[in-house]
């Protein structure tokens, strides 16, 4: 009896076996050809951090092990990851990238790409790559820049100054609201930061993918931005504009000091987050008083407010 | 080039040096009339609830311009410009141009442009546009505009037809189309353009349109004659 069924589990396995070839066989059989590969050039670009020189050549390993599942061989967000992603990933042939210190239209510098592989890009698939040494990391920079002609005759842009951080006052809070109102920011982030305003929900970005505006109430305290999470980087965000999706740079358009004022703003808006710009709203009872215009411009039409809200 | 008109500009050269003679000996024209066949699709009114401010600017709603026609069946904003056959690049325009955000609706739809010639854009509305244009090949950038601010003087460096769009009122659609030549015009009103100063020589002649592509046709100047050159366009039912 035993004889007998090790028999039958014998057969039994050995026609499962191959039934495993054939279901593999008709699955190749549906796979399409898709010809040869075109040939990938690791040209011999460079990356300065620090005192870090990066080498295109010594990241190709690192590049294949943890980067060509989302951004693909030849680094045009064609991974085979990609379909499954939304936000998609970049796509290094165009060289536009969102997270700079420099001007929108320009490179990034090699200490932003720097920054931005290790701290990964929250609320995307993109993870936080702190596990690469240093020098690894600017090797991958280098590598980054091998997709893309623009690196080879293009500098990267100038970083913007940014001047020192005033105090954190209601008056700041209370300019930085009225700006916010004036620069109609809340056509897309709606005039409480949630990002339902009236243009929201048409938003596209450069490749036409529907893409929404930050939400600013949202996430506790530790929320974060996807290009850093100081005042430094908020400022960075609307002055060098995030290149690639429709959040455009004021940089022609705001002072340096009354973007301070801005910042401040903004980080009431995150209403979960302690930090001090909270703390002087909570010590104001949590009202934001009208801004006092030293210097009056023209008053902005009547029907240019956001709708029940804003001043 | 055939030898008699070979001569004849070397006469040219050594009698009247281009840079002394603002006009050309032999320089033939090449013009004509752009039209469509066929029932274009219906341009849709545009929606401005959402922006207060320019929908008081229009009495009646405006419509898409994907396809503006004029009388006789004319199909205008197609940008007519020499494709090849040309000796040169040409100058870069020394008049300015403008590109003017009024009523939520870009002036003109089309810019046609040479490489690196600068153009203004300016915002004559009441509420901040964002200008963002989307080039594939020249370097995309995205600039708040507040209602105003100081125009910006932008250029571009490569040949392409950039679309360009303002992200906060997705109705907003135009074109920025840079050119290799100087030899350019975009057809208006009854669907005419002409193409001026062509020295003697073989021409391809390329029609542009946004929605119904492109078509090409060869021509030859042989002196001070200008050329009869129509293109027509099958329309497209949506």
């Amino acid at each position: 009896m035993r004889f007998i069924s090790a028999i039958l589990f014998t057969a039994i396995m050995g026609l499962v076996f191959a039934a495993g070839f054939a279901v593999r066989a008709v699955a190749q059989q549906d796979v399409p050809e898709v010809g040869p590969l075109r040939p990938l050039v690791v040209k011999p670009m460079e990356s300065h951090i620090g005192n870090i020189t990066g080498h295109a050549a010594d990241a190709k390993y690192d590049y294949r092990r943890y980067c060509v599942g989302c951004h693909g061989v030849y680094g045009d967000a064609n991974g085979e990851n990609a379909v499954w992603l939304d936000p998609k990933p970049r796509d290094f042939t165009i060289a536009t990238f969102k997270c700079r210190s420099t001007l929108t239209g320009t490179l990034p510098t090699d200490q932003d790409l720097f920054n931005t592989i290790g701290r990964g890009l929250t609320n995307s698939n993109m993870p936080i790559w702190n596990t690469f040494t240093k020098q690894e990391r600017a090797d991958l920079v280098a590598y980054i820049k091998i997709f893309s002609p623009r690196w080879e005759h293009e500098k990267a842009g100038t970083p913007i100054t940014i001047p020192p951080e005033p105090p954190i006052t209601i008056e700041s809070i209370s300019h930085g609201k009225a700006l916010f109102t004036k620069l109609e920011c809340w056509k897309c982030h709606g005039p409480h930061g949630e990002g339902d305003g009236p243009s929201a929900s048409t938003l596209t970005d450069s490749k036409d993918n529907p893409i929404r505006p930050y939400d600013f109430a949202l996430g506790g305290n530790d929320s974060r931005f996807k290009c850093g999470s100081t005042n430094q980087d908020i400022y960075k965000i609307f002055m060098t504009g995030l290149d690639g999706t429709p959040m455009p740079s004021f940089a022609d358009v705001i002072q340096p000091n009354d973007a301070w004022d801005l910042v401040h703003f903004l980080r009431t808006l995150q209403v979960n987050r302690h930090s001090k710009e909270n703390e002087v709203l909570g010590a104001a009872h949590g009202v934001i008083p009208p801004y006092v215009d030293k210097n009056p411009a023209p008053a902005a039409p009547a029907d240019n407010k956001p709708p029940g809200g804003g001043q | 080039m055939r030898p008699k008109p070979m001569l004849l500009a070397l006469l040219t050269l050594l009698v009247c040096p281009s840079m002394m003679c603002p006009s050309l000996m032999f320089a033939g024209t090449v013009s004509g009339k752009v039209t469509y066949t066929g029932t274009p699709a219906h341009q849709k009114p545009i929606d401005m609830s959402k922006e207060p401010s320019c929908a008081k600017q229009h009495a009646t709603p405006i419509t898409t311009e994907t396809v503006v026609s004029g009388p006789d069946n004319a199909l205008e904003n197609v940008v007519v410009y020499v494709s090849a056959g040309a000796t040169d690049e040409g100058q870069v325009p020394s008049q300015a141009i403008t590109y003017t955000q009024k009523g939520c609706q870009y002036i003109p739809h089309v810019l046609p442009m040479h490489v690196n010639q600068e153009f203004d854009i300016v915002n004559d509305d009441q509420t901040s546009h964002n200008i963002h244009p989307l080039p594939k090949v020249n370097i995309e950038w995205n600039l708040s505009q507040p209602p105003g601010t100081a125009p910006y003087h932008k250029k571009y460096d490569k040949a392409e037809f950039i679309p360009v769009k303002c992200n906060i009122h997705p109705w907003m659609h135009g074109w920025f189309v840079v050119l290799k030549t100087s030899h350019y015009d975009i057809s208006k009103g009854a669907g005419d353009f002409k193409l001026p100063d062509l020295p003697p020589g073989k021409y391809t002649i390329t029609a542009w349109h946004e929605d119904y592509g492109t078509q090409t046709a060869d021509v030859t100047i042989t002196g001070n004659e200008t050329k009869d050159v129509n293109f027509t366009f099958k329309a497209k039912a949506y």
